[in-house]
């Protein structure tokens, strides 16, 4: 991990961006917007996992390119897991 | 330094932090984050197996999983979430703090966010205990009648709705499980960072128990809304 030091302004705007997300993602449950009820629920979930991830764990500042590596080997493999998985279940007669 | 025939070899130029096999405080340090990166990912596996089995399931029995997740409170859920996003905010501004070497700043950030664990664990205690009063832990006990009643319009059966309960107790303990042995990590750290022990030269245990609470804050951000907010559109 790189010595880079956030600024505190930096992660409170990430924090606000997080709460902020957390407010969306609970008031858009309310309307009904059909199967995408889950697709912005998941997106918006994503995004701020990505904001932890990039920001928080310092996986943006990183020289360490193994890191990457591992993260992205991690979530292959997880996908590779429920993506069989569903292309069973969900195809079976 | 002498060696016993008397060779002269240079004095090593960095603190006690370093360990002899590292050749700088970088290459520990970036040794020590790949190695918890590694963890996680293999806890991302250990919860993706459950996250696998809800997937199954919820795509099986959907109508149940919609009414079991319209029965737990979806305030305290969003409550929940708040609170760890603000610990993650804190643990993320204590290694900051251990990166300037301001021992203060950093006991009080890492005090706070164990505040927000306890907080975070007690919110979930009280969703569990009303879902003991409310008959809704699988077990002899359960009962999904109310369920029932109340949402006439969705197709209920009751041994299916089990199991969203099943998954709803099984990954929310997992992930509290994971909060109790972060709150002993950063109990850990707060002693050590009392004692003095972080400096900008040595501060990586700080940066890697971080990494380990920011995950499970992570896995919380997806339990969120698929456990809480499968469907709570106007039925």
């Amino acid at each position: 991990m790189s010595e880079h030091v956030i600024s505190s302004k930096l992660y409170v705007s990430i924090w606000a961006t997080l709460m902020v997300l957390t407010a969306v993602t609970a008031g858009v449950a309310f309307l009904n917007l059909g199967p995408f009820n889950t697709i912005v629920a998941l997106v918006i979930a994503t995004c701020k996992a990505l904001l932890v991830v990039l920001f928080f764990m310092h996986v943006k500042y990183t020289s360490e390119r193994m890191t990457k590596v591992v993260i992205a080997a991690g979530i292959f493999f997880l996908l590779l897991l429920l993506g069989l998985s569903l292309a069973d279940y969900a195809t079976r007669l | 330094m002498s060696t016993s025939d008397g060779a002269i070899i240079a004095e090593p130029e960095h603190g006690p932090e370093l360990r002899h096999q590292f050749a700088t405080v970088e290459q520990q340090r970036e040794a020590s984050t790949l190695g918890m990166w590694l963890f996680l990912s293999t806890e991302m596996m250990f919860f993706g197996g459950m996250f696998c089995a809800y997937l199954v399931y919820r795509y099986w029995y959907y109508d149940e999983f919609a009414a079991g997740s319209r029965s737990i409170n979806i305030w305290m859920g969003a409550i929940n979430t708040g609170v760890l996003i603000c610990s993650s905010l804190t643990v993320a501004l204590s290694v900051r703090a251990a990166q300037m070497g301001k021992r203060k700043t950093l006991l009080v950030l890492l005090v706070l966010t164990l505040l927000f664990g306890l907080a975070f664990l007690g919110i979930k205690g009280v969703e569990w205990h009303d879902k003991f009063v409310e008959h809704h832990v699988p077990g002899l006990s359960f009962s999904a009648a109310d369920l029932v009643r109340d949402y006439p319009q969705l197709h209920i059966n009751p041994h299916h709705i089990q199991l969203y309960f099943s998954l709803y107790f099984a990954m929310t303990g997992l992930h509290a499980l994971h909060m109790v042995i972060g709150i002993g990590i950063f109990l850990f750290l707060t002693y050590k960072a009392w004692k003095g022990a972080y400096t900008p030269g040595y501060y990586t245990p700080v940066e890697v128990g971080g990494l380990y609470w920011h995950f499970v804050d992570i896995v919380w951000i997806y339990l969120f809304p698929l456990l809480y907010l499968i469907d709570r559109k106007p039925l």
